[in-house]
């Protein structure tokens, strides 16, 4: 089902969490909220699921306005970022949850928690306690128990951040066929861009509880709405009045044109990459990501002089 | 840390030592004068019509005291940790003034709200209900004095295990009862079953605020640790200890009970 959002706001003392957002989330898409902490997302999340009361605005899940209905009764999954496992309840207990308090049969609930633990690859766990899991399978433990109870959206708030970065890269992908394997409409918050880049159709920015841009990731990466959107979404560097990404720029050891001349103040070799450190002539500094091949032509070393400019290929936003 | 053996040797034997010397040597010695008397003795001077009348009025003050605050206890917990409202510190205070007042001002103090010229009193005994020298009093005070143990016990474990749980299950649909009920009380009850514990034992050897309010009546208004005083006082030491044997016994199946239901559930 759809969620729409029209101008929500919601404030938590004199901390405005939430100003003024409206967007959508089409349905059976997979959207992420990505935003630096404090921008918001979680409470708009928390707000989508009714666990917050927003101070103004609509909240419509599926054609239906979901304001006034308490969370029980909204059709929504929730995974918490810390899981949320019912720790005295097994892995089994756990998933039927949600159908052992509609009172659903005793047989239909069994044979739905099987189908969920392997949908969810745990099918072997089911006797085990939460505390006897790995990260990564309590949050898929806690994905199957949202999932148990056929929610009309799923949202997912930091489902990864407390994972190493290895599991959450594969759960990432995992995630990312589950949605494309049961199109459940999915709402995932993060503050990793690569991770919303990844995974999601939809990046919805977030800045002070505002709406900076939204749209596909390869759009809102081309094409950033402004500086800052650029800025969050990777490394920039400014040359005179504009910003340029590392790895779309060039150097050269003669003047040329309106390159900007600049000294290099340190090299790191990063194995596929090198990234050659530079104080501009203006002040200020900037860095280029070069490949091994080109920095090895260069043969650069702390202290000499380089001239940068955009290579062709830049995308530039003017300041 | 890490401890040499010679030194975990050591420290052992003090902690034993130190609880043997306060806690084991006196606690049994009761037993030992208690039993010397042969059991024949033990048996008579343990079914006197005030000693069975004494075992009775302690256990029934102890199951409503221990039913009362246990209640009380879990909404109060609940109030003080889950509640938004402004006046929680007052609540907070509120519920350590039993343990910082002497039991004998307890007792005083309902005497002066519940005695026979006591400003609730008065209304009281003028509809035919006697608070004082009798049980109802001995409640009151055995409830006021036990109070604090299972919100002490149990805001800290509730205020440990979060409200994302609680949160999940509404989100799956559980009703406010259902999460309490299925989550809530399930992640408390270790917590909660130590403050049970050790208001029942509060209960059950509660003394001062009783003797006040009780005036000591035998056979009708004497607990278990009053017939002790009572007995001890009428230099009839071999019954004081009897009692006072009975008494420690009920307290220590108390306890056995709880720490060996509890590790083997203990999965948290």
């Amino acid at each position: 089902m759809a969620i729409s959002l029209h101008n929500v706001h919601k404030r938590f003392g004199d901390f405005q969490a939430v100003d003024g957002v409206s967007l959508e989330v089409p349905e059976g898409s997979l959207s992420a909220l990505l935003g630096p902490s404090g921008s918001g997302k979680s409470t708009l999340l928390r707000l989508i699921a009714g666990l917050e009361q927003p101070d103004q605005g609509e909240i419509v899940i599926g054609g239906d306005p979901a304001l006034g209905i308490p969370p029980q009764r909204r059709g929504i999954g929730f995974v918490f970022q810390h899981y949320a496992a019912f720790k005295h309840m097994t892995v089994r207990s756990n998933v039927a949850f949600g159908l052992t308090v509609r009172r659903r049969p005793k047989a239909e609930i069994r044979e739905r928690v099987d189908e969920l633990l392997g949908i969810v690859g745990l099918s072997g766990y089911a006797d085990r306690y939460p505390a006897q899991l790995s990260g990564g399978q309590r949050q898929r433990m806690a994905l199957a128990r949202a999932l148990a109870v056929k929610p009309r959206v799923l949202l997912l708030d930091e489902p990864f951040g407390a994972l190493d970065a290895n599991v959450r890269a594969e759960l990432r992908t995992w995630l990312r066929g589950l949605h494309d394997d049961l199109g459940v409409t999915t709402l995932i918050v993060t503050h990793d861009q690569e991770e919303a880049m990844e995974v999601a159709d939809q990046v919805v920015i977030l800045r002070s509880g505002r709406v900076e841009q939204a749209g596909a990731p390869s759009e809102v990466y081309k094409r950033p709405a402004n500086d800052w959107v650029m800025g969050f979404l990777g490394p920039v560097s400014r040359i005179g009045e504009s910003l340029v990404r590392p790895h779309e720029v060039s150097l050269s050891l003669e003047p040329e044109g309106d390159a900007v001349e600049s000294m290099v103040s340190r090299v790191v070799h990063l194995g596929s990459q090198v990234r050659v450190e530079l104080e501009l002539a203006g002040g200020g500094g900037a860095h280029a990501q070069l490949t091994p091949a080109q920095a090895d032509e260069l043969e650069l070393e702390r202290g000499d002089i380089v001239y940068l400019k955009h290579a062709p290929a830049a995308v530039a936003v003017s300041a | 840390m890490t401890v040499t053996r010679p030194a975990r040797f050591g420290l052992r034997a003090a902690a034993l030592g130190y609880l043997a010397l306060l806690l084991l040597l006196p606690v049994g010695l009761v037993f030992e004068k208690t039993f010397s008397q042969g059991l024949s003795s033990v048996w008579a001077s343990l079914t006197t019509p005030s000693a069975v009348s004494a075992l009775w009025l302690t256990l029934e003050i102890t199951v409503i005291a221990v039913v009362a605050n246990t209640i009380f206890g879990v909404i109060c917990a609940l109030a003080l940790v889950r509640g938004r409202g402004r006046g929680r510190w007052l609540l907070d205070v509120a519920i350590e003034i039993p343990f910082v007042i002497s039991p004998v001002i307890v007792g005083l103090s309902l005497i002066l709200v519940y005695g026979t010229t006591g400003w609730f009193g008065k209304w009281l005994v003028g509809h035919g209900v006697s608070v004082i020298f009798n049980p109802l009093g001995m409640i009151l005070a055995t409830v006021f004095v036990s109070l604090p143990f299972v919100v002490r016990e149990v805001a800290p474990v509730l205020r440990e295990i979060g409200t994302e749980q609680e949160q999940a299950a509404a989100t799956l649909g559980a009703s406010r009862l259902q999460t309490f009920m299925r989550i809530t009380l399930p992640s408390i009850r270790w917590g909660l079953a130590y403050g049970v514990v050790l208001t029942t034992a509060r209960a059950l050897g509660e003394f001062g605020a009783v003797l006040i309010v009780s005036g000591s009546i035998a056979g009708r208004t004497q607990t278990l640790p009053l017939l002790v005083d009572t007995r001890f006082y009428a230099f009839n030491s071999a019954g004081a200890y009897t009692s006072g044997a009975l008494l420690a016994a009920i307290s220590i199946c108390v306890l056995l009970i709880m720490t060996m239901t509890a590790p083997s559930k203990r999965r948290i």
